[in-house]
């Protein structure tokens, strides 16, 4: 069985992000750069895949070469190779963009399983799995809460505001994990030194046949053309409570005003 | 032979990764299981699972094949946080699996190094008596004597470090051979004849387990020797020196952890309508904590540095836990008067480091030891 795991570069989310006023995308410079927290969900899952199934499990990275680091740590966690592609065409891509790359990407790789984050921390448009499933017309199980593997199917319960669906398809099939799936295990020592001498290929555009055109700023549906910092925060209502019995009445007013109840 | 304290990429990365756990596994739980009194065997566990106890040794014997300075890297991460778990990964590699890797023989290895790597077991090193851990030869009462092909050991051991956890695989213990001779014996927890007393009552180190245990006939066979027969006083220097700087980079993680949160609170905390940490003496004071986080590391990473070159390395390992564990202490201290009151409650971090400061003054060597070691060692 073979197991990609699609991995994005992030800005820490804790951190004060900064947007670059010149090219209006994330300032890289201005805060460190992680793998996508709920990336770590989904490997978690491909390791389990591993020890379960002896998945063979490939991390791939669309991102510029200074993310190479991010996939060493995600081959940390004990995953067998990395792919990386990079390319200056890629920069400014929307999530189709992206979408596009990634599905390039995998139509050159023999796989069984894809497994994506429900959603990245930074952008969060919950977009790339969805369009990349579509793109190659593949299945699309997202927001999986819970994954089995059995034979050629895989089913998945799908985490929705009142509970969960259970869907089943065959292989190949596109899945994104929500953080409830697992939890995530620490990389060990031995998996950070053994990440450093796993295959790593790096393609670009033109290895994959992407067309420029498809990708990159120029392409994307939307442009952003002004940005704005967040407002600092305002001081909340404080509700005394003087033992006189009102503070309960004043909050529940509150609540009621604001639509809370 | 460059000097360099540089961490490699991968070091930096573990460095990075031990942290998170620390902060994100350890911290939460840290009031809670220091107010019991209760050795958290779940998170230590886990810690075996990330390989920490493995570090220092060959995969040979399942260990991570890394070397001093990342395993001191790991508990320097973990003490910022936590001092008992990080004392149980000081002394279950230090003192429980390191002199087994070092002396034992091959079937000692095989047998017990392995799963004390993988962190599934701890092991033990019993030193002290009753009668004193500084004066260890003059103060040894424990007795082993040959009975066919097996020692009967009689005695006592006193504070004695991971000997009494549901992990606990093996105790190694010295003990008089014959006339001046000292040798160490393994004792498998649970071999008749050894009482394992229930966990002291301590001024700090609370989630630590700490033993007195008593031999009263305890039988294991021969081939339980560590090495050789009357080798265990040079055995259990050589582990010291190692420990010392383990205890070093120990006490610069309570320094960092004093840093960290008195930064924050000198921040957050407001008295007469500004920041505390905007008056020079709450500010100087952590000044002077970062003084000692970076003097301390570098020292100890100097010694650390000597050993991993084959330089020698006993005086700078001494200096390293003399030097840090007096800092620690002060900055236990400095770290509590800034809290105020609540430094004074063990649900504060730098409460609790205040109760756990002191032991490191104390444990694998006193101050006292250790400048009776650097002054010898300058001809005094
Ligand atoms: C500052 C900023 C400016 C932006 N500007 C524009 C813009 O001008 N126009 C525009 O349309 N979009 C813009 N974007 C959005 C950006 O293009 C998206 O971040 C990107 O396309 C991926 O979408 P997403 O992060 O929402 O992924 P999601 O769909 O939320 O992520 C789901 C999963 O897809 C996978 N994935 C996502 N990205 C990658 C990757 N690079 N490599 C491998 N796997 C990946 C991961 O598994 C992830 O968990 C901007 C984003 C930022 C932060
Ligand atoms: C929590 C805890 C965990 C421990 N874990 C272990 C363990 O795992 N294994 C183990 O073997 N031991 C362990 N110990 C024991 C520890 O190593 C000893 O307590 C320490 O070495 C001091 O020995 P002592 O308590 O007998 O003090 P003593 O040796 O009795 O010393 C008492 C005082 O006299 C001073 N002193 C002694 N000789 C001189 C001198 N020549 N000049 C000046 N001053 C001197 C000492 O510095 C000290 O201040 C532990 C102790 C504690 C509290």
């Amino acid at each position: 069985m073979k197991v990609l795991v699609p991995v994005k570069r992030v800005p820490d989310t804790a951190g004060e992000k900064k947007i670059d006023p010149n090219d209006r995308t994330v300032d890289r410079e201005s805060v460190e750069s992680v793998l996508c927290p709920v990336n770590e969900f989904a490997i978690e899952e491909a390791v389990r895949l591993k020890e379960q199934h002896g998945a063979e499990v490939t991390v791939l990275l669309v991102g510029p070469e200074s993310a190479q680091p991010i996939v060493r740590k995600a081959l940390s966690y004990g995953l067998d190779a990395g792919l990386q592609v990079t390319d200056d065409g890629i920069a400014g891509s929307d999530a189709l963009g992206t979408a596009r790359v990634i599905a390039k990407a995998l139509e050159a790789e023999e796989f069984d399983l894809v497994l994506f984050g429900n959603q990245s921390t930074d952008a969060r448009t919950c977009l790339v799995p969805a369009a990349v499933a579509e793109l190659l017309d593949l299945p699309s199980l997202t927001y999986a809460r819970h994954l089995e593997v059995d034979g050629d199917t895989v089913t998945v319960h799908r985490e929705h505001e009142e509970g969960w669906d259970v869907v089943q398809s065959s292989l190949p099939a596109i899945v994104s994990v929500v953080e409830a799936i697992n939890e995530p295990r620490y990389p060990s020592f031995k998996g950070i030194m053994a990440a450093k001498s796993k295959p790593l290929a790096v393609k670009s555009l033109a290895d994959l046949g992407v067309s420029p055109e498809d990708v990159g700023s120029g392409a994307a549906a939307a442009t952003m053309y002004e940005f704005a910092d967040r407002p600092p925060k305002e001081a909340g209502t404080i509700v005394e409570d003087d033992g006189s019995g009102t503070a309960a009445a004043q909050l529940a007013d509150w609540m009621a005003e604001k639509k809370f109840v | 032979m460059s000097l360099s304290f540089a961490l490699s990429d991968e070091q930096e990365q573990f460095r990075k990764v031990v942290a998170d756990f620390a902060d994100t596994v350890v911290a939460p739980a840290a009031t809670e299981f220091n107010a019991e009194g209760r050795f958290p065997t779940d998170i230590v566990r886990q810690m075996g699972e990330m390989g920490l106890f493995g570090i220092p040794f060959t995969a040979e014997y399942g260990g991570m094949d890394g070397d001093y300075l990342t395993l001191c890297l790991a508990i320097e991460e973990i003490g910022r946080v936590d001092q008992s778990l990080g004392i149980t990964l000081e002394a279950g590699v230090g003192l429980g699996a390191a002199p087994l890797d070092e002396f034992g023989t091959e079937a000692q290895k095989q047998r017990w190094l392995p799963e004390l790597c993988r962190g599934e077991t701890l092991g033990a090193f019993g030193l002290t008596e009753t009668d004193g851990g500084s004066d260890v030869y003059g103060a040894t009462r424990t007795r082993a004597r040959v009975d066919g092909d097996e020692w009967v050991i009689d005695g006592g051991k006193q504070f004695i470090t991971n000997a009494g956890t549901e992990m606990t695989s093996i105790i190694t213990v010295t003990a008089f051979t014959g006339e001046g001779e000292m040798t160490s014996i393994i004792v498998p927890a649970g071999t008749p004849g050894l009482t394992i007393a229930p966990p002291y009552r301590k001024v700090g180190w609370h989630a630590s387990d700490t033993r007195e245990l008593t031999f009263d006939g305890v039988r294991v066979p021969l081939d339980h020797t560590l090495g050789e027969r009357g080798a265990g006083f040079r055995q259990f220097l050589k582990t010291l020196d190692d420990g010392r700087i383990a205890i070093s980079a120990l006490a610069v993680g309570l320094i960092q952890g004093c840093v960290d949160e008195c930064t924050r609170y000198a921040r957050e905390r407001h008295a007469f309508g500004k920041p505390i940490g905007d008056n020079q003496a709450i500010a100087f004071k952590i000044a002077d904590l970062e003084v000692a986080a970076q003097t301390a590391r570098q020292m100890y990473r100097y010694a650390c540095w000597r050993k991993m070159q084959g330089l020698p390395y006993k005086r700078e390992a001494s200096i390293a836990k003399l030097y840090s564990s007096e800092q620690a202490v002060t900055a236990a201290r400095e770290a509590t008067q800034i809290f105020g009151g609540m430094g004074f409650t063990t649900e504060t971090r730098v409460g609790r480091f205040y109760q756990d400061a002191k032991i490191l003054e104390i444990g694998e060597g006193t101050s006292e030891v250790q400048r009776m070691l650097i002054s010898r060692d300058l001809g005094l």
